[in-house]
């Protein structure tokens, strides 16, 4: 019984079936499973095909996002119960990431929040047209080892730069890396203003952020 | 020089059936009435209330009844001109033409010399745009490149300062959204004209904003527009929405999210400045399935590059559409079929401006061997479109009669007398094998050369110093912040 609802859950993870994800969960926990196992053993293991399948090319960047939000709304489910338990999962990283002030463009930002927190990383999504002062307090507040700074504009690449610079001058550069990204980003650029790292899309930036806290 | 424009072609594509064109319509209406847009502006969620949109404030999100969106569309002018600095050069917008113009706004450029890619300078915008001025197949310029070594609150001023420098034809930029910098690219363009009452009649300057896909504007941007349409400045806003991501997968569904950004803006526009000139743009596209990435090519694009010119058409409007812009890292076999393919399809409909030449990889970096060969592909089309004429000349009996079985037409007068009216290739390699293999070289090589040469020796006449000096004026005071 408790084999065949993990299984169900395991395949609606992979089929890319929120609702029936959710269903299963809280199927699973009514019937007495530890939500550290409902995790282990059923939606990680979904996941894992998931991200084989894009790798080998059978599945595609929509499907990753959708099993995703699968995972992430089953989540939402077993982390009272994680923390009643006094339990916790274990955390690849603390990420801040937004999208830096005067620029709208959100859904490149928000593919890779959504991609960094499936593969483990504690996301803080600070949405867009974040002000500088905003990224540097998160920061501070949550003691993030990883801050990704998105810009979609020839305009407000700049901007990328006076985050870096800010957080010299509050003294944290030290406790973060720093990923940017964006369509008019390129690496010569992330070199050029003292970021860490730079990655053109999203699966690429989950490898990059495993790097960079790796060290 | 004159312009080459592709006029009265007598090829055409049935790409939609004028049912489905309504369909579409309706759709969109449906989609901006029941779900709404985003106006992240306080003045222009305003202005839309006073005309009868519903206003959620706190979403920033307008619901606008469909009749009132197709009653401001109305007042839009069906046609008018892009003026020139050069009467010559002007663009006359009148639903029989499709001009080129270059693409934009890369950020990084390969050294015509070098070959080096490097981080674009104000100096390439300038280079560019002297080589767009010689140029026949190009109508108008874009600003190509970000001037990234000036200040971005008067970047985009410094590109149009670039290029009015050494261009007299149109100017269409992409780069200024903000109120701000718009207040003082309006100066600019006052000034090269001799006022705001002949900018008016002469706009020698339009202005491209960008939607914020899906069902969303930037706020800079709108603001910006409104500006340029009080002063009577061409104003068109740009939708990318893109399949998968941006908008819905299936191209139908693409078309009605991007629809409904562009004519919302278009409406308000009309609310704001009744009877200013607008248009239509769209570079819409498929996502990448792989990375969700701006694919800039392919079937879609293709597609969409036809269609969007019936709805423009429609909606009594001009197009400036996104054909060329390949996906293409560098000047090759993708970049060919990408740029020849989607400008085809474009020209197909009659869409009125094409954008654009020069640009690799979804519109990033600027190569002029690019931009050369992509000039060429407007001549094979300029000449495709033409047809076949058949008239009593054209048919040739009497050449035929004369010349007789198994005799040949080489040395005869008909031939003579119509032989260019053939496509000569100034960059496609149609010598003989041997030739080619002692070299080894092509149409890359003969452009990059073609490239080397012009941006050596070809200078035009620098504008008048009082005007470059008033320009310095103006792009000064942008900057007191």
């Amino acid at each position: 019984m408790a084999d065949e609802i993990l299984t169900q859950l395991t395949n609606a993870i992979i089929e890319g079936d929120p609702d029936l994800a959710v269903e299963m969960t809280q199927k699973a926990l009514n019937a007495g499973l530890e939500p550290m196992d409902i995790i282990q053993q059923g939606l990680v293991p979904g996941m894992t095909v998931v991200g084989e399948r894009y790798e080998s090319g059978e599945y595609f960047l929509p499907n990753l996002i959708i099993s995703a939000n699968g995972m992430q709304d089953a989540m939402k489910l077993l982390e009272p119960e994680l923390r009643a338990r006094q339990q916790a999962m274990s955390v690849a990283g603390k990420v801040v990431i937004g999208t830096v002030q005067g620029d709208i463009h959100e859904i490149g930002k928000s593919l890779v929040a959504t991609m960094l927190s499936v593969n483990g990383f504690q996301v803080f999504d600070l949405g867009v047209d974040v002000p500088t002062e905003q990224f540097i307090a998160k920061v501070k507040e949550t003691g993030a080892n990883l801050l990704g700074l998105s810009a979609l504009l020839t305009t407000t690449m700049v901007v990328q730069r006076e985050v870096i610079e800010a957080l010299e001058q509050s003294g944290l550069r030290q406790q973060v890396k720093i990923m940017v990204g964006g369509a008019p980003v390129s690496r010569g650029w992330a070199n050029e203003i003292g970021a860490d790292g730079y990655a053109e899309d999203a699966i690429g930036a989950v490898l990059l952020a495993k790097q960079l806290v790796a060290g | 020089m004159a312009i080459k424009s592709i006029a009265n072609p007598k090829i055409s594509l049935n790409i939609l059936t004028e049912a489905e064109v309504r369909q579409i319509h309706r759709a969109t209406l449906d989609v901006i009435e029941s779900v709404g847009v985003r106006f992240p502006s306080s003045l222009a969620l305003d202005i839309l209330e006073e005309h009868g949109a519903s206003v959620d404030r706190q979403r920033q999100v307008a619901r606008i009844p469909g009749h009132i969106v197709e009653t401001y569309l109305a007042k839009a002018p069906p046609v008018y001109t892009l003026a020139a600095l050069d009467p010559a050069l002007d663009l006359p917008l009148d639903g029989h033409h499709s001009y080129l113009g270059t693409d934009g706004c890369g950020v990084e450029i390969i050294d015509a010399f070098t070959g080096e890619r490097r981080r674009s300078t104000k100096q390439d915008v300038s280079n560019v745009a002297r080589l767009a001025d010689y140029l026949p197949q190009i109508a108008f310029h874009w600003a190509p490149l970000s001037a990234q070594d000036c200040p971005p609150q008067s970047r985009g001023l410094h590109e149009l300062d670039a290029i009015w420098s050494v261009s007299g034809k149109h100017a269409q930029t992409e780069t200024i959204v903000d109120a701000r910098q718009m207040h003082f690219a309006i100066e600019m363009a006052a000034a090269l004209v001799g006022g705001r009452a002949e900018l008016r009649k002469r706009p020698v300057l339009s202005i491209m904003q960008c939607t914020a896909s899906p069902l969303g504007q930037d706020g800079g941007s709108i603001e910006a527009g409104l500006l340029a349409a009080e002063a009577g400045l061409p104003v068109g806003y740009m939708t990318m929405a893109s399949c998968a991501t941006t908008g819905p997968a299936t191209l139908a569904g693409n078309l009605v999210v991007g629809n409904a950004e562009v004519i919302a803006a278009l409406a308000l526009m009309e609310m704001h400045a009744p009877g200013c000139p607008v248009y239509y743009a769209a570079a819409q596209t498929a996502a990448d399935l792989r990375t969700g990435a701006y694919t800039g090519g392919g079937p879609a694009d293709f597609l969409f590059g036809a269609a969007t010119n019936l709805l423009a058409d429609f909606y009594r409007v001009p197009l400036s559409m996104g054909a060329y812009a390949t996906g293409a890292k560098e000047p090759d076999w993708q970049a060919a079929v990408d740029n020849s393919l989607s400008a085809f399809m474009a020209v197909s409909t009659l869409s009125d401006m094409l954008l654009g030449a020069g640009l690799l990889h979804g519109s990033r970096i600027f190569s002029y061997e690019q931009l050369l060969l992509d000039c060429e592909i407007w001549d094979i089309l300029h000449a495709t479109f033409q047809g076949i004429v058949v008239n009593e000349e054209t048919l040739a009996l009497e050449a035929i009669r004369q010349v007789g079985p198994g005799g040949n037409f080489l040395g005869h007068k008909h031939t003579l007398k119509h032989m260019r009216e053939l496509w000569q290739p100034s960059f496609m390699d149609r010598r003989p094998y041997e030739v080619w293999e002692q070299r080894r070289d092509g149409a890359r090589d003969f452009a990059r050369q073609k490239a080397r040469t012009l941006l050596n020796d070809y200078h035009p006449s620098p504008l008048d110093p009082q005007l470059k000096a008033e320009f310095q004026r103006i792009i000064a005071e942008a900057e007191k912040v």
